[in-house]
């Protein structure tokens, strides 16, 4: 594997999000709350989401874990910020799609949500960067119903 | 055989990972195979591939032959009294779970406690858990010291009257500590319980005695010990495995059946429901073979030095935290450690990307890691064919890591 591989795995956007974690915190009162941990690698993550009238108005996170998953847990809570859960749930599945090495609709703006796209050639991170991703939906998908 | 020229034997290791030659180093996850023991596999499967025990035709007897054939081989190699007490199942998980359900569930009640430590690994914890569960019986930690080596004063303490069923592991995967078994093994049977032992980590890697020990029951896995994966061993003394019953019920084991009642066969057959892991067990035979011809003080000595010489230039990277012992002599061959500010995830992929293999995780010991402060942490294990230029590798990857995730900041 060459560093250049390396070198889009830890892009620089990724770490000053691991550096630099937006959103990280807990919510307090009628929030969701998600626990999802990874347990092949022991990664952590528990998300609180508020959500109004079919939108994300607010999520944070807290965990513990490597600088993918971590970084990941950031940029998803700024990206689904103001979303609605449709909207959300939409991206989640072009970040799957993009972890998958697959097509991905690309007229979507995925912000620093790109920086990602480098984990797709290490199989055994990709789980790390959809943790966050899958507690999200978790929590979406329990809300819609 | 020369264990500077053991290499030579393993085909796997002879090959590029990422551009790098392969640096193997998480024998302690899986140890590589030698050409002996994949041969032994390849020449059942294509000369005398046969169910055992069953027909008299010339193939099912050669396939008997070889398979109670390893088992004499596994009677050896730990120094067990007879075949009768080696039992061949799935692995040290296997082997551990089928003590607590057949012996544990037997013998215990309320009351009755159960001792193991911090340091077991997922496999020697969870079948005492589901004991303690069923029986009512308690289940007890012995502490570990700050280096993570065991107290024998705190065994004493540990261990009372009602304790019936200690389970210890003979070698940490995580703190590389080896235990001393034997003392235990005195304090739990003059409190009159039985010791059981995980030797997962230690019988690739040193002689182990079951009589010398006189411990009551042994589980291991042929896969960490050049063997193949899915076969492993559960030893137990005589007198106990003839009061316990099977848990497993079907072909193979049985003496009689009839409509509504059945008897079962002797030792050790009455453990080894259905067709048994013929090839594993082969494989495993071959393996047994192998170390021996290499010999396992032989083996132990050099994966020692390399410990020694890999926690001296390990101990060198600024920011390395290393866990267990400080002191080569009380570690086998393997060291954990995690890199300040650097995740182990990213400690094993930036190594990766130089061929170096890595563990990282919480390596099937989420109590242990609470116990260390530490979710998670980065592991390189020594096996036979490892060499002190593979530790320098590693140690200029680390600081190849070091670099890389400063420079990126």
């Amino acid at each position: 594997m060459s560093s250049n591989n390396l070198d889009q795995l830890y892009r620089q956007v990724i770490m000053d999000h691991y550096k630099n974690p937006r959103n990280k915190g807990v919510l307090e009162d009628d929030s969701l709350t998600i626990n999802m941990n990874n347990p092949t690698c022991g990664d952590r993550i528990q998300l609180t989401l508020k959500v109004n009238d079919g939108k994300v108005t607010d999520a944070k996170f807290e965990g513990e874990g490597c600088s993918i998953s971590m970084s990941s847990a950031s940029m998803m809570t700024q990206a689904i910020k103001g979303k609605d859960i449709k909207e959300a749930l939409k991206l989640s599945t072009i970040f799957s799609d993009m972890m998958q090495g697959k097509d991905y609709d690309e007229t979507q703006d995925l912000g620093d949500i790109e920086a990602l796209s480098g984990v797709s050639k290490f199989p055994a991170r990709i789980k790390c960067a959809t943790l966050a991703w899958k507690a999200m939906e978790k929590g979406l998908k329990e809300d819609e119903q | 055989m020369n264990i500077s020229d053991v290499r030579s034997y393993f085909p796997i290791l002879n090959q590029e990972v990422n551009g790098n030659p392969l640096v193997y180093l998480d024998s302690a996850a899986t140890s590589q195979k030698p050409i002996q023991v994949i041969e032994a596999v390849d020449k059942y499967y294509r000369e005398y591939n046969s169910n055992v025990h069953r027909g008299v035709h010339t193939l099912g007897t050669k396939a008997t032959d070889g398979y109670e054939g390893a088992r004499d081989k596994v009677r050896k190699f730990i120094n067990a009294k007879s075949t009768q007490e080696i039992i061949f199942t799935r692995g040290t998980t296997t082997a551990l779970n089928t003590v607590a359900a057949s012996y544990g569930r037997a013998n215990l009640q309320e009351g009755d406690e159960i001792v193991i430590t911090y340091m077991e690994h997922h496999s020697n914890i969870i079948p005492w858990q589901q004991l303690a569960k069923v029986t009512g019986a308690t289940l007890k930690y012995l502490p570990l010291q700050e280096d993570g080596t065991i107290l024998l004063e705190d065994v004493q303490e540990t261990i009372n009257v009602n304790t019936k069923l200690v389970s210890v592991t003979m070698v940490s995967n995580v703190l590389g500590v080896m235990n001393p078994i034997k003392e235990i093994t005195q304090i739990a049977h003059s409190n009159g319980a039985v010791m059981v032992v995980d030797g997962a980590q230690a019988a690739p890697h040193m002689k182990i005695d079951v009589q010398d020990l006189d411990i009551d029951f042994l589980g291991f896995s042929g896969h960490k010990m050049c063997g193949p994966t899915g076969i492993g061993v559960l030893y137990g003394k005589k007198q106990l495995l003839e009061n316990m019953k099977p848990i497993e019920f079907g072909g193979e084991m049985i003496d009689f059946v009839d409509l509504y009642d059945s008897t079962w066969k002797e030792l050790p057959w009455k453990f080894e429901g259905g067709t048994p892991i013929i090839a594993g067990a082969i494989g495993l035979g071959a393996a047994i073979d192998f170390l021996t011809e290499v010999g396992l003080d032989n083996i132990q000595a050099h994966e020692h030095r390399l410990a020694a010489y890999a926690l001296e230039k390990m101990s060198t990277v600024e920011g390395m935290t290393i866990y267990g012992p400080k002191d080569a002599a009380k570690r086998a061959g393997l060291v954990t450690f995690n890199l300040e500010d650097v995740h182990p995830h990213d400690v094993a992929t930036v190594l990766d990307a130089e061929g170096i293999a890595v563990r990282a995780g919480h390596h099937c010991a989420q109590p242990l890691m609470k116990w260390l402060k530490a979710s998670a942490t980065a592991r390189a294990s020594f096996y036979l064919y490892n060499t002190e230029e593979e530790i320098d590798k590693l140690v200029s990857g680390l600081l190849k890591t070091k670099e890389y995730f400063s420079d990126v900041f």
